[in-house]
């Protein structure tokens, strides 16, 4: 297994972090058909960037896009914002800690800090007066944590050199 | 002099302190939403700027189903081509035979002296999205305020009815399902007249009749149509039939399950449909001043409603 820090990668973009977020809503905007079994893309890539830019991305841009999602999702404004917020603060907190593993124990970190996103949702949605869903609810965060590597090898690739700049 | 560390370690205050900043505004945010509405503004700009990306995302499927057509063959086209005609004519039957029922229908209602029924006007709409949202059975389709819808009206596709318009944004609108268990519809029995409500059956995807006598006349098999007696859905629109019919000594209601007759997760396009019906107001928006009740749910309404029937 290799470290993730074996390669020195160039500064992220800012148009790379905004264009990631943007083709995360896309995706989440897509016409589903069972959304109980489609990962949640926005929380993905979100975690992504707390985790590698803790210091561009943080709480702010996560409640905005809390806020976002829940409009456009038409249920109660803040379900998304409080969610999103708790996940960034988790993944801001373990950034250094998760950064340390390979894929595999990174992909356990990130199922545990959705899964607890999702359950903040949840938790809001009994408080409001909903009955309970079901257990698939929770199929769609272990199956963000089953993307993570393909996410972080996607996001990861503007940052990479060419192995031509890479040889010293 | 002061001993502040310099700016290139000043990082702000400490993740905890903002995550609590962050979920403080968030509960205050879902205490304002869910009790007071007071945010409905926010909420459409928000609406507004995720527009872009919503409209966006459905045209991977628009590009799909255009290559679709583009290498379908000239004989399913053919044979299309002639059951459409064969459906035109028909309809045009129908149509016909519909036009002189309404005048005669008009006619007598004169005679008898009820109010006349203006005609209903349709807006079609494309089905943008479902949200995403296990619980909350929404749809949202591509015409808002912008194209004159007006929350309250009822939505439909060409085989029943698909639910009501909740919320308009400018240039969205949310359309809740008849299957979100908060959604009531009065409907009636086509074969009897019987009248009953029809509420939601939640991720079922069916649609329930509460509150009928156990010994109602209720049989599997049976159409429901709006009843229009509420005012908002116009009469005669297909709902749903009856699948189950389960009658238990223990309670005093039956529990009757329907299935929709309209493709609620299905359709690509629907109809918004608008009317201008002519009814006296309200008893209590009669009652000038004191209590208005326009500001509360339809949830509290129906519910004082069975409340009322109940005594």
């Amino acid at each position: 297994m290799i470290p993730s820090s074996s390669q020195i990668l160039l500064p992220a973009r800012m148009s790379t972090i905004i264009g990631s977020f943007a083709a995360a809503l896309f995706l989440n905007f897509l016409p589903w058909r069972d959304l109980r079994l489609v990962p949640d893309f926005v929380a993905l890539v979100l975690a992504f960037w707390c985790v590698r830019q803790p210091r561009l991305v943080g709480l702010g841009v996560a409640w905005t896009l809390g806020l976002l999602a829940d409009a456009g999702n038409g249920v109660l404004l803040g379900q998304h914002a409080l969610a999103y917020s708790l996940l960034a603060f988790l993944a801001v907190w373990l950034s250094r800690r998760i950064l340390w593993f390979g894929p595999m124990l990174q992909s356990l970190h990130v199922a545990l800090i959705l899964l607890v996103a999702q359950t903040a949702v949840l938790f809001v949605r009994l408080a409001a007066g909903d009955p309970f869903p079901g257990w698939p609810m929770f199929v769609s965060p272990l199956l963000g944590a089953a993307l993570w590597p393909v996410v972080t090898w996607l996001l990861l690739l503007p940052q990479r050199r060419r192995p031509s700049e890479q040889a010293i | 002099m002061d001993h502040t560390p310099p700016p290139f370690f000043k990082r702000g205050p400490a993740p905890l302190v903002r995550f609590f900043f962050f979920a403080s505004l968030s509960l205050a945010l879902l205490v304002i939403d869910a009790r007071f509405r007071y945010v409905e503004g926010l909420r459409s700009w928000l609406a507004l700027a995720a527009y872009p990306l919503q409209r966006a995302a459905t045209a991977p499927i628009d590009v799909a189903m255009r290559v679709g057509e583009y290498f379908s063959t000239q004989a399913s086209l053919m044979g299309e081509n002639e059951r459409l005609r064969e459906r035109a004519a028909a309809n045009a039957q129908d149509a016909q035979r519909y036009r002189a029922a309404e005048a005669e229908a008009a006619e007598l209602r004169r005679q008898i002296g009820a109010a006349e029924r203006l005609p209903v006007q349709a807006t079609p709409a494309e089905v943008l999205y479902l949200s995403r949202d296990p619980y909350a059975h929404k749809l949202f389709i591509d015409r808002g305020s912008v194209q004159g819808i007006r929350p309250g009206s009822p939505v439909t596709d060409e085989t029943g009815v698909v639910g009501q318009v909740t919320r308009v944004h400018p240039l969205v609108s949310e359309v809740t399902l008849l299957t979100n268990p908060d959604q009531a519809i009065p409907v009636q029995v086509m074969r009897n007249g019987l009248r009953a409500v029809a509420f939601g059956g939640g991720n079922a995807g069916t649609l329930e009749l509460r509150y009928m006598p156990a010994n109602a006349e209720v049989r599997t098999g049976d159409q429901l149509v709006t009843s229009g007696i509420d005012g908002v859905y116009p009469a005669g629109l297909a709902v749903a039939t009856v699948t189950s019919v389960e009658r238990d000594i223990e309670h005093s209601f039956a529990r009757v399950v329907c299935k929709p007759a309209a493709g609620i997760d299905r359709g690509r396009y629907v109809l918004v449909l608008t009317s201008d019906v002519l009814r006296p107001p309200r008893p209590d928006e009669v009652q000038a001043g004191k209590e208005r009740r326009s500001d509360k749910s339809r949830r509290a309404r129906v519910k004082e409603r069975q409340a009322d029937d109940s005594q």
